[in-house]
């Protein structure tokens, strides 16, 4: 009995092993985000905070083509009201509407524009295309306890930039403890004080990479609060459900079982 | 059906007896649910209803997800996340129909072990156990399949390697490919056909389920100690079995709901935990990923397949004989498919005459580093390709052929069993003690 658990508990854990082991020489900080954890949620106003860098910033380079401008105004994510998301999306960004044959403002009813100028790869699913922790040895058990780190991974990306640069065929390359390889030709795209927070918040590049790697979490998984939620009540439910089964099966079991004798 | 004899079916009003005389569904419904059950079936017996429900879970959720996606690779991608973002309640559909993949393997690798310890394969289940098999194949195939659909990157890659493998076979590989692919590379064609595949062949694994149900209601359920049965008389036989329903139904429904914890657990708190990252990013011809690595359900295998490399003195010689026409590549699908193969000719390969395993003293030690061996290929599939990864897998691969191909024909031979119960009735009584009405029974011997 307990060796045929230990199966199925190791039969259970097996799928930790699916994770290649990472580049060792990436560094990657276990930044403490709220959303963490089957408890965790966003930070409404981290959130906000991280869509004024994405749009002040990110946005020159990087599109988010998946992400729908009307999910700004969801409740358990970025909140904004329905006016603000309108204007939002009017006051940033212009799309091609096909039937005018020309660019427009945006509506809540766009998606955030795709950014194809220079190359720099999509957000939209950014945060779960990356994963944080690998290990140890390739079982991937930082993982169950730490999260898969795709947040993380951004996080540690906009504070690995070590100053150091070199050119390869033509192109600068920027040295980054986090990024596979060591260099990546994105120059360093934060700086303390670029932008100026509402809510008073200090823009160093350490708070503002954070923000903006929530907002970035949000937006590969804006259904995460529910999705959790539904978690809850299911977890809940069906061990409601087992305890009566349970006794159930004691019951109609105790006739055919009788008592021990030995 | 059963070969155990035990109460049919009896209509009793006209209404049934007139359906009974024209069309006898009810009793087949009563025959297959009141089957005589061994009582001493322990809790490894409970996964052929998480399998059940597997089955339902997967084709009740990828039905409804069909109705929202669109097999095309340009539109694939987006059409994933549309579920996700914009379909009420798509973001649970699909990360049930994900992670339902994963409990369907972990349900059929015990369900297999399981077998496996307690020679379920064995006289008279043979056709059970290779029925069993062809399930894990189209299982395997569905999966596969299924993992191309999102048209991520490990979609499109993964789809690239293991098309790739049938391009190694000898002479006809190439047009052998190209004719799975519907063209020279994984495109449109391929995507289009996976995807009709995949809704096609979990009807197939349905029927070969209810083929596997009946295959083993006839011949009755393996149990825990491998004694058959009493068949004498109806008496006889209750004493060793009880009806299906409700005693095995309600256990292992209970189990279900316990295995739905962590499961729905899992969904809800950590639903990518299983996949891979890059899969979310969108699948391009263009760019390598770092590691390319099947799901976890096919590292095993897969960690089978890599193993064979041009170095290992059995593929030089395999080379040398057949003059270059078994190639490492070939010869690594030939070691995949065989890893299945010898598991699925093993009713022949066991030569013991005793059923269960917990009466071998030898097999059991054999049996459990099968077991440590299967984990071991399977992290060792997650590996790169490279020392001493490729050595362990080489031992790894080894020993799984061994055990099928050397270890159990030769054990049957030596090996001394322990004394087996003479029935089923004597085991259940040994754990659970004499019923409360055993008095009864002048055949027992007196209570304490």
């Amino acid at each position: 009995m307990i060796k045929q658990l230990a199966l199925s508990a190791a039969l259970a854990l097996a799928p930790v092993a699916s994770f290649a082991a990472g580049d060792e020489e990436q560094h990657i900080e276990d930044f403490a985000f709220s959303f963490e954890g089957p408890f965790g949620t966003y930070d409404q106003q981290q959130l906000q905070r991280g869509l004024q860098i994405y749009t002040e910033v990110c946005a020159a380079c990087h599109g988010m083509r998946y992400v729908p401008l009307r999910t700004l105004a969801d409740k358990d994510g970025v909140g904004l009201s329905d006016v603000a998301v309108r204007a939002y999306a009017a006051l940033n960004f212009e799309v091609f509407d096909p039937e005018l044959d020309d660019f427009r403002p945006a509506k809540p009813t766009d998606h955030f524009p795709a950014n194809d100028a220079v190359g720099a790869p999509d957000l939209s699913l950014m945060a779960k295309a990356r994963a944080g922790f690998h290990g140890p040895y390739g079982l991937g058990l930082n993982q169950l306890f730490k999260g898969m780190g795709g947040a993380e991974y951004i996080a540690s990306l906009l504070n690995g930039y070590t100053g150091e640069e070199k050119e390869e065929a033509g192109t600068i390359l920027y040295e980054n403890t986090a990024f596979a390889g060591g260099w990546i030709s994105m120059a360093p795209p934060l700086s303390d004080d670029l932008v100026e927070f509402a809510d008073g918040r200090a823009s160093t590049v350490r708070n503002m990479s954070e923000d903006v790697s929530a907002f970035l979490m949000w937006a590969a998984e804006p259904k995460m609060m529910a999705r959790k939620q539904a978690g809850f009540v299911g977890v809940l439910f069906l061990t409601l459900l087992s305890v009566l089964l349970y006794l159930t099966n004691k019951r109609i079991w105790a006739p055919i079982k009788g008592k021990k004798t030995a | 059906m059963s070969g155990i004899p035990h109460d049919h079916y009896e209509p009793k009003t006209r209404g049934e007896k007139w359906l009974h005389s024209r069309l006898p569904i009810v009793g087949l419904l009563y025959d297959t649910i009141m089957i005589p059950t061994p009582k001493n079936l322990n809790w490894m017996w409970i996964w052929g209803i998480i399998l059940t429900f597997c089955l339902a879970l997967q084709i009740v959720t990828g039905i409804v997800l069909v109705m929202h996606y669109t097999p095309h690779v340009d539109m694939a991608f987006a059409s994933v996340e549309h579920i996700m973002r914009n379909v009420n309640g798509g973001y649970m559909l699909r990360y049930l129909h994900m992670n339902g993949a994963s409990l369907f393997f972990i349900a059929v690798y015990a369900h297999i072990f399981r077998g496996l310890y307690y020679g379920s394969y064995k006289a008279p289940r043979e056709i059970t156990w290779i029925i069993g098999m062809l399930i894990f194949l189209a299982m395997m195939g569905t999966g596969f399949m299924g993992y191309v659909l999102p048209w991520g990157q490990m979609s499109f890659w993964g789809a690239t390697v293991i098309t790739g493998l049938f391009g190694a076979i000898p002479f006809i590989g190439d047009s052998i490919q190209t004719w799975l692919l519907g063209g020279p590379a994984v495109d449109n064609a391929t995507l289009n056909r996976f995807f009709s595949l995949h809704y096609l062949l979990p009807f197939v694994i349905v029927g070969l389920v209810a083929v596997h149900i009946w295959a083993f209601h006839t011949t009755g359920n393996n149990n825990p100690t491998g004694v058959e049965v009493r068949r004498g008389s109806k008496a006889e036989a209750e004493k060793d079995t009880v009806p299906f329903w409700p005693y095995f139904v309600i256990k292992d429904l209970f189990a279900l709901a316990v295995i739905l914890v962590v499961f729905w657990a899992i969904v809800g708190f950590m639903p990518n935990y299983l996949g891979h990252p890059d899969n979310y990013i969108e699948a391009n011809p263009l760019v390598t990923p770092a590691h390319i690595v099947p799901e976890w359900y096919f590292l095993p295998f897969y960690a089978i397949l890599r193993a064979f490399t041009s170095e290992v003195w059995v593929v030089q010689i395999a080379s040398f004989i057949t003059g270059g026409i078994i190639d490492a590549k070939f010869f690594g699908v030939l070691a995949m498919f065989g890893a299945i193969a010898v598991m699925a000719i093993v009713p022949w390969l066991d030569t013991s005459s005793v059923r269960s395993g917990r009466y071998r003293p030898m097999f059991k030690w054999w049996f459990w580093l099968l077991v440590i061996d299967f984990f071991a290929l399977m992290w060792l599939g997650a590996m790169p390709a490279e020392e001493p990864y490729a050595t362990f897998s080489l031992i790894a691969s080894a020993y799984w052929f061994a055990y099928f191909l050397v270890i159990l024909p030769i054990m049957g031979v030596i090996e001394k069993p322990d004394p087996q119960p003479a029935t089923i009735e004597e085991d259940f009584e040994a754990h659970y003690g004499k019923t409360a009405d055993a008095g009864n029974d002048a055949a027992t011997a007196p209570a304490e």
